[in-house]
């Protein structure tokens, strides 16, 4: 398999030096600052990145050494890790809104020698927990502001190291030949990199993953996708998250096209308007993030502009997935999509920022139907893709023309999946994982003795397309007391599809019926608040208001119309919900950091209120704590009142299966 | 005319002195024979109960009320009378107990308000915009730009400031007194109303505008803990008059300020 990747191109630091000969003048990253865009070319890439590792290396950063790297997508920290692999150290980024506890966990784990760190606070974090890490010995920063006094022993700027290394480049010929030397040392089975699980089960894992797979994985993406050097990507996922790490770093490379970073973490739908991508992944609650604000925005619009965009919605939902799948579509139907496009469609993507996006995909979670069949409708060729961290991210994506909201597409090129006995997806992929970093137990219970890996997931290939199909965590999928299937993470999706709701969690293995707990989302529910004249003062009060759960309850008795309708999961209608008082939040541990529910520790944090849905009572009290995110704990308490909703009743099975 | 620079005096030497100030409107007495001094580079809080007199008094030290007694020594130069545009003009900027931006205009333009006094080009230059108009104009732009860094502001650049939440509002306030780039900066009750988080950040941005641009701070603050951890020295006023200046920990400790704090039986 690794055969595919040549010698002279199998590590990241070889591919930059390729790119800037091939690409030299041509555009490789763009940062904003100070409110302007800056570009540095291929060539002054490999300049910067060369001067950083001579630095790096005159600070003691040594083959097989691991360096943190912590912040936000800014072009000196993808830099570091470029210039840590060059020197044949290991890159390990971490997530920048990790709390001190969490990093400290990561950053020792993963014996790391030096870190580089976006500013003050990611300092002060790593500082305040320097006592579990003894291997730590220097830090670099990005962003001096605030730094000026603190002790530089073993603190330095990013830029001096920078200009450290250039200048003694400059001067000691050497040097510069024993860091070329160095960067043809490199070879492909070198580990590149460890990433580090968001942890939805438990501590965080981190997944080593070689230098040539990366490479073999991405030139399948880049071929299936046809990328090149003209393509411009937005780099604003999380660095440490497989995703961006694959899409903005790996896919960059092989294909040599250009990386944007965002000015900050806060700016990047504005920046991604300003920049005009033309391959573009985002997690479905952005795309819903953003038909929200849409759809918020039309509500104050006139009268004239809302009916014009009522009227070509409705047409693009009628043609608009037709033509782009290539199907046949009446004249009629065509003009007036092509009369929407001018009028409604492109003034519309071009809002958001999606008028040059020839590839756009989505994954990390289902997305409800009407929202991915909303974006291609409009003419935006977005996609789904299934895949893990294990898998550098690829298992399974949708090709051109082939897109079906509820499946995640056929195996990609080079990937052999093989579902499991117990329904669980099990693949083995170019890009697929060494071992978890120092922990071979588990990589022993992952991976199957012929070399597939587990996924984790439950799932299926769809008869009628051959696409998979993916209905939850394998070892979620449980069963009510009378034993009817109850797939947890299917009905919470569902609800999830409604814009009044951020967030659901579904309870029900080994009891009577399923019930939930809501999350209502600030933004969708505010403004129908406003609109209602409903007054509130907290986020507190607004998701106990009545009036909030009569909308709710609405929502889910649909829910349980739509669940009704296939026999298999009509058994699981919800019966009971409540609203929680609190947004769940990552820092008091009740999502990920990639916002996925855990829903055992959820259980456990709010026990009364589990006890309250089902024990029949119409409220419960409740106190938890939560964490700042400076780490300081208070507590919230409230009362949260518990509702029923009526189901569909259950016809009795048609006489038994044969 | 414009006051002599500020450069002139050392850190640590007295920036600007009150002396003997009365103030009253009809028959309230709003100060009475107030006396105090600002050093250079410091951060000095002016604290006092509902009424004491402390907005009184910035307005006094920015020119928008004039006191029937006593004089202002501000950069060693001494008047009674002073307009607030010569306070401005003269190195004084401040921020508004209320928020005072200009609703409709986005963040950046609101900042780039408080470069006026700055610009040198009249009206009809900087309409045609070209010349030395412009690259005057991309000057100020670059300040401001430092400015939204600095306080990290850049998501709402170019949003209108009614939109905004009041914590974001209180900081693009910050922002275009910061413009000015002050001598000596004024602030009202910079974080009333504001949640912790925003209190916190706040006050980060307070010590690193004394710490890298070495501007000298007075403030009017309610909350407690924040003047104790911010300010180098604290004035107490109580029904006009100063009954305590000293540091935090003084202050704290005086029974004084207790007693008009907490209020005694007379």
């Amino acid at each position: 398999m690794a055969s595919r990747v040549s010698a002279d191109a199998d590590t990241f630091p070889k591919l930059l030096v390729r790119n800037a000969r091939a690409f030299g003048e041509r555009p490789a990253m763009r940062h904003k600052d100070l409110g302007i865009w800056q570009t540095w070319t291929w060539a002054q890439v490999l300049d910067e990145a060369r001067a950083y590792a001579a630095g790096l290396h005159r600070l003691g950063v040594r083959r097989s050494d691991t360096v943190a790297i912590v912040g936000g997508n800014r072009p000196r920290l993808y830099w570091s890790v470029t210039a840590a692999q060059m020197l044949g150290a290991v890159p390990v980024p971490v997530y920048a809104d990790a709390v001190a506890d969490e990093l400290a966990y990561v950053l020792a784990h993963a014996d790391v020698r030096f870190a580089a760190v976006e500013d003050q606070e990611q300092v002060d974090k790593i500082l305040s927990v320097s006592d579990r890490l003894p291997k730590l010995e220097k830090l670099v920063y990005d962003e001096p502001k605030g730094l000026r006094d603190y002790d530089h022993a073993n603190l330095r700027a990013i830029d001096d190291v920078i200009a450290d290394g250039r200048k003694a480049l400059a001067e000691d010929g050497k040097l510069a030949s024993w860091l070329d030397a160095e960067i043809a040392a490199g070879k492909g089975s070198d580990v590149s990199i460890i990433l580090y699980t968001s942890g939805t089960t438990g501590q965080s894992k981190g997944v080593v993953l070689s230098a040539e797979r990366c490479i073999a994985a991405a030139m399948d993406t880049v071929a299936f996708d046809r990328l090149n050097e003209r393509d411009e990507a937005l780099s604003y996922l999380p660095m440490a998250w497989v995703g961006d790490h694959y899409l903005n770093y790996a896919q960059q490379f092989v294909a040599a096209f250009c990386t944007a970073c965002t000015e900050t973490r806060d700016t990047a739908m504005a920046d991604l308007r300003e920049i005009g991508p033309t391959f573009f992944f985002a997690p479905p609650r952005i795309f819903e993030q953003m038909l929200t604000r849409v759809m918020i925005r039309m509500e104050d619009a006139g009268v004239l502009k809302r009916a014009m965009f009522r009227y070509f919605i409705g047409v693009a939902r009628r043609y608009g997935e037709a033509i782009l799948n290539g199907q046949p579509v009446p004249f009629a139907g065509r003009l007036l999509y092509a009369l929407g496009l001018l009028l409604v469609y492109g003034p519309l993507k071009n809002v958001l920022g999606l008028s040059k996006v020839r590839v756009a995909y989505t994954a990390g979670e289902a997305i409800g139907p009407d929202l991915f069949s909303f974006y291609r409708s409009l003419g935006l060729n977005l996609k789904q893709l299934y895949g893990q961290t294990e898998a550098f991210l690829y298992v399974t994506a949708q090709p051109d023309g082939q897109i079906y909201a509820d499946t995640v597409g056929p195996a990609m090129p080079n990937v052999d999946i093989r579902i499991a006995d117990n329904g669980e997806v099990l693949f083995k992929s170019p890009g697929m994982f060494v071992s978890y970093f120092k922990d071979d137990l588990k990589t022993g219970e992952t991976m199957t003795p012929d070399g597939y890996v587990k996924t984790g997931d439950a799932g299926f290939f769809d008869a009628k397309t051959g696409h998979l199909k993916i209905i939850d965590r394998a070892k979620d999928v449980g069963k009510l007391r009378d034993g009817t299937l109850f797939p947890p993470k299917y009905i919470e999706n569902k609800l999830k599809f409604y814009p009044n709701i951020r967030e659901a969690v579904a309870y029900g293995d080994g009891r009577d019926f399923v019930a939930v707990m809501i999350n209502i989302d600030l933004t969708a529910v505010g403004s129908w608040a406003e609109r209602n004249n409903v007054v509130y003062g907290s986020y507190q009060e607004l998701a106990g208001h009545p009036l909030v759960y009569d909308m709710i309850a609405k929502n889910i008795e649909e829910t349980n119309r739509s669940l009704a309708e296939d026999p298999v999961t009509a058994g699981a209608q919800v019966k009971r919900f409540l609203i929680l008082h609190k947004e769940l939040d990552a820092d008091d541990g009740e999502v990920t950091r990639t916002q996925k529910v855990r829903r055992g520790f959820v259980a456990e944090r709010y026990a009364p209120l589990i006890a309250a849905l089902y024990d029949g009572s119409a409220e419960a009290d409740i106190s938890t704590e939560v964490t700042f995110e400076d780490g300081r704990k208070g507590s919230i308490s409230a009362r949260v009142k518990v509702r029923d909703v009526a189901t569909v009743p259950v016809k009795p099975a048609m006489g038994k299966a044969a | 005319m414009r006051a002599p620079a500020a450069s002139d005096i050392a850190a640590g030497e007295v920036l600007l002195s009150v002396e003997d100030v009365t103030l009253s409107f009809g028959g309230v007495v709003a100060l009475r024979d107030v006396s105090f001094d600002i050093k250079k580079g410091e951060i000095r809080a002016i604290i006092g109960p509902n009424g004491a007199g402390k907005t009184s008094m910035l307005n006094v030290i920015n020119g928008f009320y004039q006191p029937q007694k006593g004089s202002i020594s501000f950069k060693g130069e001494t008047r009674t009378k002073m307009r607030p545009y010569d306070a401005a003009d003269g190195g004084i900027a401040r921020t508004f107990q209320n928020v005072a931006l200009f609703k409709g205009m986005s963040a950046l333009d609101n900042i780039l308000a408080g470069r006026t006094l700055k610009m040198k080009r009249g009206w009809f230059w900087q309409m045609l915009r070209i010349g030395p108009a412009l690259t005057e104009e991309i000057e100020h732009r670059k300040r401001v730009e430092e400015i939204i860094d600095f306080l990290e502001i850049q998501a709402i650049r170019k949003v209108p400031v009614a939109r905004l939440p009041y914590g974001l509002q209180k900081r693009v306030e910050l922002g275009r007194a910061l413009a000015m780039e002050p001598d000596l900066l004024l602030l009202d009750e910079p974080m009333a109303g504001m949640n912790l988080e925003e209190k916190e950040d706040m006050s980060r941005f307070i010590i690193d505008v004394n710490d890298h641009y070495g501007t000298t701070i007075a403030l009017i603050e309610h909350d407690m803990g924040v003047v104790m951890d911010l300010s180098d020295r604290v004035v107490v006023l109580d029904h006009g008059v100063k009954i305590a200046d000293a540091t935090p920990d003084e202050v704290k400790k005086d029974q004084a300020v207790i007693d008009a704090y907490l209020g005694v039986a007379h």
